[in-house]
């Protein structure tokens, strides 16, 4: 797959301080989550990337267009998301949209019709003619959201987008990015320090600490490696059951209530169910166990990468 | 498909071409003054002065005005170069105000706003941002400068009949000269001082503060080391000297025009700097 994002020892310092240390990967899922805690360089990376700093060392590429030279290129192809507040207060939602989307690129009237359809689409359609500086916290999330799709990317940064959001606006923001990475063509960077938004919408993980990486997960192969892992909750004979796994050519771990086991290639779950009905072993539970996102993020905090893969 | 019913797609359309787009913030900066009655208020009062030059300009040339009041063309109104730098200096004074008045309102919102990141993160410079406000401040200040003075330039001309356009042609050229000099430097004057002072009113008042202390400055200066080099710190008068320079007329301000168009140029680099280190997406802190 072609890469999305390629950093080649990418480094940023600000004044006498190394911000980012020579990061260098590369990335091509649809959904790349950018994890670390507070100073990590999360958001110095994003910034980066859209030419808003300068890297003191080596470069960066998004879609093949090197961040040093071809910055009008990148950013006519990404929309971008702050963090923080950066909405025009005394606007209304549709003219600042408009706006945006016309600096963008597109033609008056082009901008008009998607400022509209954007507004509608973050859920803001009946409060477009409203003035941002009167809206809330979550309704500015939702506008800023607005003006980093009007024109329609390849690419979206989106930089904490369910800060200070309550549960129902959380979900409704984590369905339209799920919604929006189905569609074809269409890429989204998160950037998050929480872990449960990261996990329900990324493919890729990249996990920064003190402006290295330290950690580079894939969780939808990681998904699927798993699907080899089992864990159950056997009532009768679990040591039997456990020993003809082991002949089936299984890897098993049996205590007194748990039995856990790697699946051997061609061994299918039925057939556990059929080697427990054969030895009148009840099987109370069955499930796949794979290690969550806190579990790599907590290992990756205690590793110290040396900022590439 | 209605627009509330369609999901997120791409945009495959046509683009505006990218060297117009600071036009777009032209636009919309022109659209946010006029929803001041204030400012409405004063850019009105600003066109009395050119109608009442056009009337006197068509008065001096009306036979029959001229003969009720036994007086020829010239003796109730000349118009020449000393005409235009008076009209200019008047008009000039109400551009000040006006500057000082809308120019906070420039960039100081979207600095109160945080809004660079989302201007930056679009294929929209810094450069561009500069001169899309600026050119919002350039159309205002020209429709009470320089436009009025050369609408006033051709009446004269129509009614003076052929030839006298071009023999003062010069008047013409040191009309735009002189007000596209003047309104750059106000402008950006109030341009980084809006950048700097993020509250509206302090950097309104800052910019009549800069241009009034500047001035009185610069007379001190001269007062105390008996010389002319004050004026080199005065906007006011390196304006006054250059437009002097341009009309071809003598300038009460004595110092050479090199020396004074030196210091407008590098108290335009100053503003540019200041502009420069203040519009950003974000600030560095080191």
């Amino acid at each position: 797959m072609k890469p999305v994002i390629e950093l080649e020892g990418l480094g940023v310092r600000f004044g006498k301080r190394d911000i980012l240390k020579g990061l260098t990967c590369s990335l091509s899922g649809r959904t790349i989550g950018l994890l670390g805690p507070n100073g990590a360089g999360k958001s110095t990376l994003i910034n980066t990337l859209l030419g808003f700093y300068q890297p003191s060392g080596g470069t960066a590429r998004i879609f093949g267009h090197d961040i040093r030279t071809q910055i009008k290129q990148i950013r006519s192809v990404v929309g971008y998301m702050p963090e923080n507040d950066a909405l025009i207060a005394n606007m209304t939602a549709v003219s600042f949209i408009r706006f945006m989307a016309e600096l963008s690129g597109l033609p008056s009237e082009a901008a008009l019709e998607r400022a509209h359809e954007a507004l509608f689409y973050v859920g803001l359609g009946e409060s477009r003619y409203r003035k941002l500086g009167t809206y809330s916290l979550g309704m500015r999330q939702l506008a800023k959201l607005a003006q980093a799709i009007v024109h329609g990317p390849k690419l979206i940064i989106l930089d904490e987008p369910t800060n200070g959001l309550d549960p129902p606006a959380r979900q409704r923001m984590i369905r339209m990015i799920k919604e929006m990475r189905e569609v074809h063509d269409l890429h989204i960077v998160l950037c998050s320090h929480l872990l449960r938004d990261v996990e329900e919408i990324c493919e890729e993980v990249l996990i920064l600490k003190e402006g290295r990486i330290v950690h580079y997960s894939n969780l939808e192969e990681e998904r699927s490696a798993n699907r080899r892992f089992v864990e159950m909750e056997p009532i009768g004979d679990g040591a039997a059951l456990a020993k003809a796994l082991e002949e089936m050519g299984c890897e098993c771990a049996f205590s007194s209530e748990r039995l856990k086991a790697v699946l051997s290639d061609g061994l299918e779950i039925r057939d556990i169910y059929r080697l427990a009905a054969e030895r009148e072993v009840q099987l109370r539970r069955l499930n796949y166990r794979r290690d969550t996102l806190e579990d790599i993020f907590l290992k990756a905090m205690e590793t110290n990468g040396n900022g590439s893969l | 498909m209605a627009v509330y019913k369609r999901s997120y797609r791409s945009y495959s359309g046509r683009l505006t071409p990218a060297w117009s787009r600071f036009f777009i913030l032209t636009r919309y900066a022109m659209r946010g003054m006029f929803h001041s009655k204030f400012l409405t208020a004063i850019f009105v009062l600003s066109f009395f002065s050119p109608v009442t030059c056009a009337v006197l300009i068509y008065l001096s040339h009306n036979a029959s005005i001229l003969s009720l009041l036994h007086a020829r063309s010239k003796e109730i109104l000349s118009v020449n170069g000393e005409f235009f730098l008076g009209f200019l200096g008047v008009q000039g004074g109400i551009a000040f105000f006006l500057t000082a008045f809308v120019g906070p309102s420039t960039i100081a919102p979207d600095l109160s706003n945080g809004a660079l990141p989302l201007y930056f993160c679009r294929p929209f410079s810094r450069a561009e941002y500069v001169l899309g406000k600026l050119c919002s401040l350039f159309y205002l200040l020209s429709l009470i400068t320089w436009i009025p003075a050369l609408a006033l330039f051709l009446i004269e001309a129509n009614l003076s009949g052929a030839g006298w356009a071009w023999e003062h042609r010069s008047l013409a050229f040191g009309i735009l000269l002189a007000s596209w000099i003047y309104i750059l430097m106000i402008s950006l004057i109030a341009m980084a001082l809006s950048a700097w002072v993020k509250w509206r009113i302090a950097a309104g008042a800052l910019i009549l503060g800069v241009m009034f202390f500047l001035s009185g400055f610069g007379a001190a200066i001269n007062a105390v080391l008996d010389s002319h080099v004050g004026y080199y710190i005065a906007p006011g008068a390196l304006i006054t000297r250059v437009c002097a320079q341009v009309f071809g007329l003598e300038s009460p301000v004595e110092i050479p025009a090199a020396g004074a168009w030196i210091a407008l140029v590098a108290m335009c680099g100053i503003c540019l700097l200041l502009l420069s280190k203040k519009i950003r997406a974000f600030e560095v802190v080191r």
